[in-house]
């Protein structure tokens, strides 16, 4: 009986034409090659870090947690981290706390200049960072900068911007703030516009402040869209490397040495490949919490939106 | 059978002797491995004579190169139809900025595919490059019949063709064992100074390292805020140690690296080190740009041609850019000096020294296609080629004798005033005053964040205390080289 349902079996797949059946196979195909290419390069930069991999080595050996106990036991790698983490977390929260106000204004205007100004706050999106941080370098220089002159006026004279130590950090915060805001700003409207009417006309019946609005309608509605852009710029902020390297090359002496910018300084300029793969390893790790958690967030807030969780 | 057999064997035996069994290189095909002890360059002349010599030898190859963006590649860009139709050899030329240059050139090196053939390098760089056996060394070209003979090696001027010549043993001075590469234009690091500004504010041309710091801290904020004496480089890489700084340094009487005990010991917390070091953070604190920690050599410029800078001290080529006609709002008003000398410190103008840096080409030693690169090379470092572009496309660094010596380029450079005499004269105390060893952009990457510590911040007590913690950490990157 067996051998005969096996034999039914056998023939009812040779009827299966050829087409169908590697069907499933050629739709998981490219989500295969992708993963396939994402891990091997990863398994490498692991493999890599366990080695003495040079540039300006003709080969390389395995020599075991070197790599990684010379990092945990330098300086300038916790100076790395501090210094990734503050500019992740300062620059995106000043981005979402300006993104979100400038969408919300933007939503309310809902005329004329509300459609030019949706153009024009893209235009920092437009252009490359390293262009844009070039053009701040000039506004913010003490010679011939526009802000400088400006400065002037109020009796400030030649602030040090990312010459100091002490105002690097807010400098290039302050070009990243300008340059990503437009990203919040357009997911945050995408999410407002799609909001749905009814509640609003509701609580205007009902006499609803403005504020009782924004907190219990605009907000939780509004939540899932937040943490998106929060997942995206946070990222980004953290591996933020192009605005800091054109601005002062991670100086003055250690002061923006960010994660990315040691990794970049040890792999390409000092052609030690593999001492440098252990911090881009920590900046992995770092980004993979911070994202896990912001997509939990996310989803517990999608469940509220709609209705399914308290 | 077994004699017919031997004698086959004997003939083939002999024929193999003869032609080499198996090898078909030229000796320019011979091993692109850095190590192989080639004999130095001694011969400059070919068997060949000029008539005769085949320039259409390699006519169908194909060979790529990468430049970095700068006068000397312009020059070379716009002669590559030339040298094509001479030829036959086509050239995939691409440029980039200075600024991620070389860190593009380690990626391409380092993955050894022969991708790019000819490149830019400089003297400093071309140490790391040549011991991790990325260059080709030159001296299996120079003077064969690969070679022209109106190409003239002897015609180079002697500290600049030496500064592209190395033995690969760290500590070793440059000018002996192999040549590297070729040099497409040098620069000495001098004085350039605005006229106008000093006689308006009634400053003499400084002479001496004290003169320089009295005019520079008197010129602060001559034309308002933001305006300065003297602009000099300031960013946290090898760029802020090697032009004035380093000049300064040499002229103090100060070094580097010495050799002890067969290893190299840095130098840096030295008196004299430390001297010119508490004298240079003065001059930077009181003298120069309010942002100086964010200055590379394009701001500087920049300043001084827009009149905010009164004085530069960087390559001379920096300052006659600005100089040319409508280049700059200053254009005009610039005129050259020397290097200040320490007169307090016993120094006189004899002493003058000027760190020198060469921009030159090097033949990648993975090119599959090494003659026609050679080709390209000698045809771009050619007198002929060298002249041209001395007089007409501003490259006035030449580092070629007869082209110094020409009438033609003296002409070229007769408006800059004071820049033949200044040129000519610190050529003869130009060198590479750095140790030649392969860890130099860590080395002066670290010398330069101290700088930018100590200029910007409380963080040491002395500049002494600065010192003596750099020499630590660059005896470390040091630590593991082997000095014979």
């Amino acid at each position: 009986m067996a051998a005969k349902k096996n034999g039914n079996d056998k023939s009812e797949f040779n009827t299966v034409p050829f087409s169908t059946r590697v069907r499933p196979y050629l739709i998981v195909a490219p989500s295969l090659i992708i993963t396939i290419g994402i891990m091997v390069p990863f398994a490498m930069a692991i493999w890599y870090s366990l080695t003495n991999y040079s540039f300006k080595l003709p080969t390389h050996k395995f020599i075991g947690i070197s790599n990684w106990v010379n990092m945990l036991g330098d300086a300038s790698f916790w100076g790395a981290v501090k210094i990734s983490l503050l500019y992740g977390v300062i620059s995106t929260v000043l981005e979402m706390l300006i993104g979100l106000g400038v969408a919300i204004l933007l939503n309310n205007l809902n005329n004329g200049l509300s459609k030019v100004l949706r153009v024009l706050l893209v235009f920092p999106l437009m252009i490359a960072p390293v262009t844009a941080t070039i053009v701040w370098q000039l506004m913010l220089n003490s010679s011939v900068g526009i802000v400088e002159k400006l400065l002037n006026k109020f009796g400030v004279y030649n602030f040090p911007w990312a010459a100091a130590p002490g105002t690097a950090l807010m400098t290039v915060i302050i070009i990243d703030v300008w340059i990503n805001t437009a990203f919040i700003i357009l997911l945050v409207l995408a999410g407002l516009q799609s909001l749905p009417k009814s509640p609003f006309e509701s609580a205007k019946i009902d006499g609803g402040s403005a504020w009782f609005n924004f907190t219990n309608l605009t907000l939780p509605m509004l939540k899932p869209s937040l943490y998106i852009a929060l997942l995206f710029r946070f990222m980004a902020a953290l591996q933020e490397y192009a605005v800091i390297f054109a601005l002062t090359k991670g100086g003055p002496g250690d002061s923006l040495m960010s994660l990315s910018l040691t990794a970049y300084q040890k792999g390409f300029k000092f052609q030690k490949f593999g001492a440098a793969i252990p911090y881009i390893l920590v900046l992995w790790l770092i980004i993979n919490i911070a994202a896990k958690k912001i997509v939990k967030l996310q989803r517990t807030a999608q469940k509220q939106a709609a209705g399914l969780e308290e | 059978m077994k004699k017919v057999l031997a004698l086959m064997l004997a003939t083939v035996m002999a024929v193999c002797l003869l032609t080499g069994c198996g090898s078909t290189e030229t000796p320019a095909q011979g091993s692109s491995n850095s190590d192989t002890k080639s004999p130095a360059v001694t011969n400059s002349t070919s068997t060949t004579s000029s008539a005769d010599f085949d320039w259409k030898k390699f006519e169908g190859q194909e060979i790529t190169v990468l430049f970095s963006e700068h006068t000397y590649a312009d020059a070379v860009e716009e002669k590559l139809g030339e040298f094509t139709e001479k030829t036959g050899i086509k050239v995939n030329y691409s440029s980039m900025p200075e600024g991620n240059y070389f860190e593009k050139l380690n990626v391409e090196l380092s993955s050894h595919s022969g991708s790019i053939d000819v490149f830019m390098t400089g003297a400093y760089q071309s140490w790391e490059y040549a011991t991790a056996g990325n260059l080709e060394p030159l001296e299996k070209y120079i003077g064969t019949d690969l070679t022209s003979p109106d190409w003239k090696y002897d015609d180079f001027i002697p500290a600049v063709i030496d500064a592209l010549k190395w033995d690969l043993v760290p500590g070793h001075a440059v000018g002996s064992g192999s040549q590297w590469a070729l040099p497409m234009g040098w620069e000495v690091n001098i004085l350039t100074y605005n006229k106008r500004i000093l006689e308006a504010n009634g400053i003499k041309p400084p002479k001496t390292a004290e003169e320089l710091l009295e005019a520079a801290k008197a010129l602060k904020e001559f034309d308002g805020s933001g305006s300065y004496g003297l602009a000099v480089r300031g960013l946290p890489d090898w760029g802020t140690i090697h032009p004035a700084y380093m000049s300064m340094y040499s002229t103090w009487g100060a070094k580097d690296f010495e050799i002890e005990n067969g290893k190299l010991v840095s130098k840096v917390n030295s008196p004299e080190a430390v001297a010119m070091t508490e004298y240079w953070v003065d001059l930077v604190k009181n003298g120069s740009a309010p942002q100086w920690a964010t200055y590379g050599w394009e701001m500087c410029g920049a300043d001084l041609g827009a009149g905010k800078a009164a004085m530069m001290w960087d390559a001379d080529r920096g300052g006659y850019t600005q100089n040319t006609p409508g280049s700059s709002n200053e254009a005009g008003n610039m005129a050259f000096g020397m290097v200040p000398y320490p007169a307090s410190a016993g120094k006189t103008e004899a002493d003058m020294k000027s760190n020198l840096w060469v921009w030159s080409m090097a033949m990648n030693a993975d090119s599959s296609k090494k003659e026609a690169a050679w080709y390209f090379m000698q045809y771009f470092t050619s007198p002929e080629f060298m002249l041209w572009s001395g007089v007409e496309k501003a490259c006035t660094d030449t580092p070629r004798t007869s082209v110094l010596n020409s009438d033609a380029y003296k002409n070229s450079v007769a408006g800059a005033e004071g820049y033949y005499e200044a040129f000519s004269t610190i050529s003869k105390n130009a060198s590479i005053f750095f140790t030649a060893q392969p860890y130099f952009t860590e080395t002066t990457t670290e010398w330069a964040k101290t700088l930018q510590y100590l200029v910007t911040t409380d963080k040491y007590s002395s500049v002494q205390e600065a010192m003596d913690e750099l020499k630590a950490t660059m005896d470390e990157l040091v630590s593991d080289l082997e000095v014979e």
